[in-house]
Order: C-alpha cells, then structure tokens, then sequence
C-alpha cells in the first residue's frame, strides 16, 4: 500500500503493507535512523517520536493509523539547520549521554514534556520519563538536562550547532 | 569499502574529516616505543607494530583516530583528549575518527576490563608529544634557528622571535623527519594541562541529540537486505525440520535457510534465517515460522534444580578449596557468635538497549563486516575456528554500540551474520529482536554463597567460611563465577576457608560489568554488614579494623599455590579511600528516622579502589527510595575527564541499583522464561537515587579505568542501608524477593 505521510514538515511516500509500524517506516524506508528499536513492545521509549506534537510509540503506531498527522522525529526535532532544539542542546551542554543509544527517545519525550509544562518539578520529570529506560543509566543527568533546558527555553537563548 | 548511505545532512565534523583526506598530508606512522629508526612517513619493519593516529592535512585539519571500540564509555574522546593535549592542538578543531579493526596498524583494540585507560595512556602522551616535537623541529629547520627556541600552542609554532607558523604550514616538512626516539621528547607535565582533566562532552554528543546514524544498527548499504535467525528456544537445541519452502513465499521474503551450526552454544548455534526487503517483513515472516527442534539434553536442565541441589549439598565438603588460612571450624567454637547465612543471586542479561547487530557482505571470498564489537580480536579468533577465514579475508568496521556492558565481548551475533551473508547475495544486516537479546545472552551466572562467620568477645571477625555454587559451561565456571581465594576478605581472616562447588550446564556466560566482583563485593560486604552488628560494631570501624594497618597485602598464599587468580591489593589505598568517602558522607554524623539509614562497602577491582556510603529510605509499605550515594573513587593520577568519569560513576550505582532491584531471569528446562522488558524489568527514573556524589581522591599511582570498578560496592552499600533503616537483611537478589514492609 501506498501512504503519503508528513514527515518533519515534508511530504513523503511510501509502499509498505498498512500494519507496517511506523518504527520501521521511518528506518528502513525513510532512512531516517534516529528513532530506535529497543523492545517492539512499548516497554523502553527508543522509538518515541511526536504525532502532532504528542510522544507517541513508533513500534506500536502501524502505519495505516497515522494519516496526515504531523509526524516528527528526532532529525526533524531541531528548529532549523544551524540551531538544537534547547533540549538537544542541553544534552550536549551536559554530556548526558553514554552509549546514546535511548537517547533520541528521551530528548523527543522530554521535548514534549516542556512544551506542556516549561518549568517541571523533579516529580514532573520523573512522571513524564518514566516511560523511557536508559540501559546505561544516564537518569542523573536526564533530570539535570531538562532542567537546563527548561532554563534555555525560559531565557529565550538562541543556541547555534 | 562500501560507504553506509547516512541519512542525516553531513555535519561540520564530517565535513572536516572529507576536507581531511583530500591532497597530500602529515601521516605520522610510528613505533610507539621504540622511536627513531623509521622516518615518519614509511614506518616498518623491527618488532614493533607501526601506528598511525594523527593526520595532519596542509590545510591545517587535525584528525585524530581513535582505534577502541566506543559503547558509551567515552573512550573515543578521552584517549584523543590525550593525544591533543601533547600535541597543543585545540580541541574544538580536531576530528576524531574510528578506526577499523587493524592491530597491525594501531596494535591492541579491546574495549574491556576497564583497561582502554591504563593501557594506553602513557602510549598516547608519547604519540601527541612525538608528533609535537616533530613539527617544533620542522619549524626550526625552516627557520635556521635552534629547536629549543620554538614552542608550539594552538596548532602553531612560534619562535622566541615572534615569528609562526601553522600546523598545516609545517605539515609536508615533518613528513620529511625522522621520528625522535623517545628519550628526545619532552612530555608536557601534568601540571601544564589545559584539556586533559577539563569536562569534554563526547565527540558524538551533537550526532546523538540530532539522530544522526552512529550505531551498528544504523548500518545501511546500497542493495543490503535485512535478516533474522531464529535459534532453539533451550541453549543449543538443533533443526530436525523448517517451513523454509513456506515462509519463502510470504511477502518481502528473498530467501529462507537453515543454518546446522556448532555444537559450541558459544560457536554458531544452529537455527533458521529469514532474509527480506525490510525489518518488517522478515519480522513478520518470522511469526509464520514453524520448526521442529532437537532440544537435546540441556532441557533437563533447570535453575530451581541446582539451587535444591545447593541447599541439599551446602553443609558436604566442596569440591574444590580456594583457600584455607588457620583453622576455621575450631574458631568457629570459639567465637563468641557466630552468624550463618545463605546469599543467592539469579542469572542475569545485559540488556543492552541495541538488541544485537551486524552487517556483513560477502563478495568474491572476502568477508566486509560492520559490527558493535567490544574485542575485535575475538572476532577474528572466531571467524577462524567456525568458518575457517583469516584475517586476510575479512575487513571489520568497528561500529559504536548500543551499550557493551560486557555482551559485545561475545561475537555470535557478527559469527551468524557472517554466516548468513556466505549464502545471501549482496549485504545482509542481521537485527535481533528483543526477545532473542533476552533468550540467547551469554548470561552473567547465578551463585549461591552459604556463609558461615565467627566474633569474639570484642566483635572482631575470627573465622570465614564460605561454601560457594557457581555454574559453568562445558567444564569451566562462567566468566566472573570463579571465586579468587584471594577475594577479599580472603588474606585478612586468620582463619578463613572457601570453596567451590560447580554445576555444569548447557547454559552459555560471558562477562557482565565487572565480572564476579559485581556480585561478590555484595554478597560479602553485606555479610560484613551482618557480622558487625552481630559484634556490636560500627561497619566502618569494623573494616578498618579487618583492613589492618599493612599497607600491602600480596596476591595469593592459603593453600591457593599462586593460582589464586587475584591481585596485590594496596590496602592503604584502599582504607584512605574508605575513609575519604565516610568523611564526605557525614559516615556516622547523621541522625536517621526509622525507616532511613546509610551503609557503606568498599571494592578494588579492575585496578581502581572505591568506596560507597548509601543513604536510604524505606516506607511501611516496602518501597525503597535511594537518597544518596556518595562515592569515593581513587584510580591515580589523573582524572583525564571528569564529565565521562563521572558518568562512569553514576551509570554504575544506579545499574548496581536496578540490576539488586528487579533483574531476574529464570531458566527452566534449558531455556529463559522472560521476553521482554515487560517480565524482566530495567531501572526506570524513578528509582534512580536522588543523588549521586562522585569525589575524587587523587594519588600519585598510575591512571587506571573507570568503567567497571564503581559498580562494585553500591548494592552492598544499598542493602547494608536498607538494614540500617529497616532491620531487614537482604540475603537475595533481586529486592523483589525480600519483603521490606516494616512498621
């Protein structure tokens, strides 16, 4: 089947069986490698991405339910070229990442969780990442990336790659 | 090669390593410790293996390669942090490239035992300060004037005249030198440092936080197809028979195969592949596979069998003693108390979050791999022994992983890929499922301990005696499942006697993140924990006084007849360690309400000497919050950065924390009953501890590693709080099984 899907902005068509998800739409047929395996089950949160604006699980959303919804994924997170998004660019401000493995599921997720609530308690953050593991266990660093982050978003920093 | 399609736009570091390769630059190729014989450009011959890991182009790009494997352990920046130090180059404009699988070129490449630090760092301060002194003496001799008036800053030389000139001006003249021998170049001094010892985020941090394709399986080739294998669900079983004609006809299938195998379950286990056009479909196709196995005799094998048969033959003679100082059971008699206690721990996974991957392309006879690989080397021994290549026949990319954690030491992910593709046109990536990640691991081992301690009238331990099951594989315990008679307190007890008892099973082990000792330091800090107050003692008094006041304790003795397999143990690092992490704890200071409590542990392994004090909180209903974990960290010298050894630090504390808490597999008639994260629990962030402080105590001993030794001590610490704060003692892991309810 073929489906037209809006993908970081573009328009984009691909021939897949409709129960195709939407994990592997974006890996294999889109080529783009950032939104991960980690479970096919829902468990982990490597392969969050957002549909329309909301973290959604890409290895349990087949690709026949997605339609026109925007589809954004960790290479489409960035406000343009040269600029991170405020959470890439506290991960990087804090090395927060090990193997990085998780990582892009943890900066969607937590992308997610400023656009709701800018300023998000210790709780906050521990409620809205829990869904997402860090095999290497970078969670310290996770709750002091969103916090910077949250402090970047607040000052209105423009941040260059 | 083949060049893997990236799918994300070329980043400035990209674009720096493709401005690099053009026209003619500045190879530095060199014995690391000889020096001096060979000019810099044709490095050959004697017996050493000629290295290449700085290329400095004219346009004055520096590149520097970085031959370990990378996992997350920050090695692809810190050894290059080295080299850029000596060579006075600014970070921020070096480009850092992996190299392949090539010791001839780089000599050893193993991501493991926590040695990418130790055994090389002195190596990589000679190669950043050879090439160094190179270019100094390039300037010079383009000047006419001594060497010892130039010196070099910021990827320039300049001359006590004023006069510069530029790395990549200076470029095509090193070329030319020869390679001063070690004795002619001068190491900057520790104190000159501006990059090494200063928080470096990971080279990959932007290519991580943008997605760009990094890991292993992000590979993807012009033409490749993608595989699944499908092994006997008990550890070695075999095919009696397969649907491969049926499965071939499903969609997006291109083949279908059985594959005999080893008879190794650390060779090639015998299974069916499944090639498609996309993960999806051989995925799917997956779901329609039918086999009849040959499951062999491991399925007689159970875990709740041997842990029986343990109880059963706890209190019988062992059939091995590891080691027998004085005479135990008379202290025993004499003790003033004596505690008695069996620990146990189940068999766990590694889990890495990549479920295990490789690419392999097999054209013309020739073998073209791209693997997450911790130990290379392993590969090639492998390659040989399942499927008769030489190195000469195959290339090995090695490729970032997804978490290493031990798991990647292993190969029979890159063996059944390589095998796959012998019978695949074109490339073929081989991905794991989850479930297979969980079901084929080569597995930490399970052990019981039935412990037995004696104190006197004073509380000081008297008497040790240890009964330890552990399992192998084909007649030798599994990695990290065999005790040292050194293993502390093996050397400090008068009257101290251990032994081993084996079960041999089907069941395939490999090493886990500091192997033994991650289960060890817990078992027997926590039964310290036990003896201390049964004697009425302070824990951390306690230690010091087992510790002792000698300042170090030799390997082996005890009837261990020098195959104790441990080390000499600095017992002074060890007790300043101690005391340094108790100090910035508040050891003994603090007041705690029931229900809260700290314990401390302390560990060296993999060359490094920690200390953990644990601060917890139970609540009456059992759930446990872990408040603080300070801990204390002596690996010598040099910190080379601290952000990645930090991160070292706190990985390991919150992973000691969630493997104590929930990380079980059960393995009943030769195969693992848990799927998924779903039935075998990670670590979350809400259990992660609310604070982690890494403190570093500095000596003058040698730089060692940090990947392992942290992990160690902070279950013990945990459970040893978690008794300060509740009464109860956590005897087995996972925490699941203890109740910690209290009121």
């Amino acid at each position: 089947m073929k489906y037209t899907l809006n993908v970081n902005g573009q328009s984009r068509t691909v021939d897949v069986a409709p129960e195709t998800p939407m994990l592997w739409v974006l890996r294999d047929a889109l080529e783009l490698v950032g939104t991960k395996y980690g479970c096919g089950v829902g468990q982990c949160g490597a392969c969050t991405i957002h549909l329309n604006g909301v973290p959604t699980r890409a290895c349990m959303t087949p690709v026949s339910t997605v339609g026109r919804m925007k589809v954004t994924t960790i290479e489409g997170l960035a406000p343009s070229p040269t600029k991170l998004h405020p959470v890439q660019q506290a991960w990087c401000d804090l090395d927060v990442a090990q193997c990085g493995y998780c990582q892009a599921g943890q900066i969607m997720t937590a992308a997610a969780l400023l656009k709701d609530n800018p300023k998000p308690t210790d709780d906050d953050i521990d409620g809205a990442m829990a869904g997402n593991i860090c095999r290497c266990a970078t969670y310290t660093r996770i709750r002091q990336g969103i916090k910077h982050a949250a402090g970047l978003t607040a000052g209105g920093k423009e941040v260059a790659q | 090669m083949n060049t893997p399609v990236l799918s994300a736009p070329t980043s400035r570091r990209n674009f720096l390593k493709l401005t690099g390769l053009a026209g003619g630059g500045f190879a530095l190729a060199f014995y690391i410790r000889s020096g001096g014989q060979a000019s810099a450009a044709t490095a050959a011959g004697g017996d050493f293996s000629p290295n290449a890991f700085i290329r400095i182009a004219p346009s004055g790009v520096v590149t520097i390669v970085s031959k370990q494997p990378e996992m997350g352990q920050g090695v692809m920046t810190s050894l290059p942090m080295i080299i850029a130090e000596q060579l006075e180059v600014p970070w921020k404009s070096v480009s850092i490239e992996q190299g392949d699988f090539d010791t001839a070129k780089y000599g050893a490449q193993s991501a493991g035992g926590s040695n990418s630090t130790p055994n090389n760092y002195d190596n990589f301060h000679l190669l950043g300060a050879t090439a160094r002194t190179m270019l100094v003496e390039a300037a010079a001799q383009t000047w006419g004037v001594p060497a010892a008036e130039c010196r070099a800053e910021n990827a320039t030389v300049i001359h006590s005249s004023g006069k510069k000139l530029t790395y990549g001006q200076l470029a095509a003249k090193a070329a030319t030198l020869p390679v001063p021998a070690k004795d002619a170049v001068k190491l900057k001094e520790p104190k000159d440092f501006k990059l090494v010892g200063t928080r470096v985020p990971q080279v990959d941090s932007v290519k991580i936080a943008t997605g760009q394709a990094l890991f292993g399986s992000d590979i993807k080739l012009p033409g490749m197809s993608y595989a699944v294998y499908e092994k006997c669900p008990v550890f070695g079983g075999k095919v009696v028979s397969a649907n491969v004609d049926q499965i071939k006809t499903l969609p997006g299938v291109k083949d279908a195969f059985v594959l005999e195998g080893t008879t190794d379950v650390k060779g090639l286990m015998p299974g069916v592949a499944i090639i498609a056009d996309s993960t999806w479909s051989a995925f799917s196709a997956r779901r329609q596979l039918k086999i009849t196995w040959d499951e062999g005799k491991v399925a007689e094998q159970s875990w709740d069998g041997y842990v029986a048969k343990a109880r059963a033959d706890a209190a019988k003679p062992g059939a091995r003693t590891l080691r027998k100082d004085g005479d135990v059971e008379s202290a025993l008699k004499g003790a003033a108390k004596v505690v008695e206690a069996e620990y146990l721990y189940p068999f766990i996974s590694h889990a890495n979050l990549e479920p295990q991957t490789t690419t392999a392309h097999w054209k013309d006879g020739k073998l073209e791999l791209w693997s997450p690989t911790q130990i290379p080397t392993i590969a090639a021994t492998m390659l040989k022994n399942v499927l008769k290549l030489e190195t000469k026949d195959f290339t090995l990319h090695i490729i970032r992983a997804g978490g290493g954690f031990g798991r990647r030491i292993s190969v029979d992910y890159l063996i059944e890929a390589a095998a796959i593709a012998q019978k695949v046109s074109g490339p073929v990536k081989l991905t794991w499922s989850r479930e297979d990640d969980l079901r084929h691991d080569h597995y930490r081992p399970g052990g019981l301990h039935f412990l037995k301690g004696g104190v006197d009238a004073q509380g000081k331990v008297v008497a040790w005696k240890n009964h330890f099951f552990t399992f192998g594989q084909g007649g030798n315990p599994g990695s990290g499942g065999n005790l040292s008679g050194d293993e502390f307190p093996g050397r400090w007890i008068a009257n101290y006697h251990a032994e081993q008892t084996m079960f041999d099973t089907g069941w395939p082990m490999g090493p886990w993140r500091s192997p033994g000792s991650c289960v060890f330091a817990w078992v027997f800090h926590s039964f310290i924990d036990e003896l201390a107050h049964a004697g009425g003692r302070d824990p951390l008094e306690l230690r010091l006084e087992i510790l002792g006041d000698k300042n170090e304790m030799p390997a082996g003795g005890g009837g261990a007849q020098g195959k104790s397999g441990g080390a000499p143990y600095n017992t002074a690092r060890m007790r300043n360690v101690l005391k340094f992490a108790a100090e910035k704890a508040g050891w003994g200071k603090k007041k705690f309400a029931k229900g809260s409590g700290a314990g401390l542990s302390f560990h060296f392994s993999h060359r490094g000497y920690f200390a953990q004090v644990a601060e917890v909180t139970v609540s009456k209903d059992g759930r446990l919050k872990v408040d603080r974990v300070v801990c204390g960290v002596d690996v010598g010298a040099q910190i080379v950065n601290p952000s990645g050894a930090e991160q070292q630090v706190e990985g390991s504390i919150v992973d000691g924390l969630g493997v104590l808490m929930t990380q079980e597999l059960n393995i009943d008639r030769g195969r693992v009953v848990q799927s998924n994260f779903h039935d075998y629990p990670l670590i979350r962030i809400t259990d992660s501890p609310t604070k982690i402080e890494t403190h570093f105590l500095k000596t003058n001993y040698p730089t060692t590693g940090m990947g392992e030794p942290a992990l160690p001590p902070a279950a013990p610490a945990i459970c040893n709080a978690i008794f300060a704060a509740t009464g109860k003692r956590v005897r087995q892991m996972p925490l699941t099984r203890t109740d910690l309810r209290w009121s």
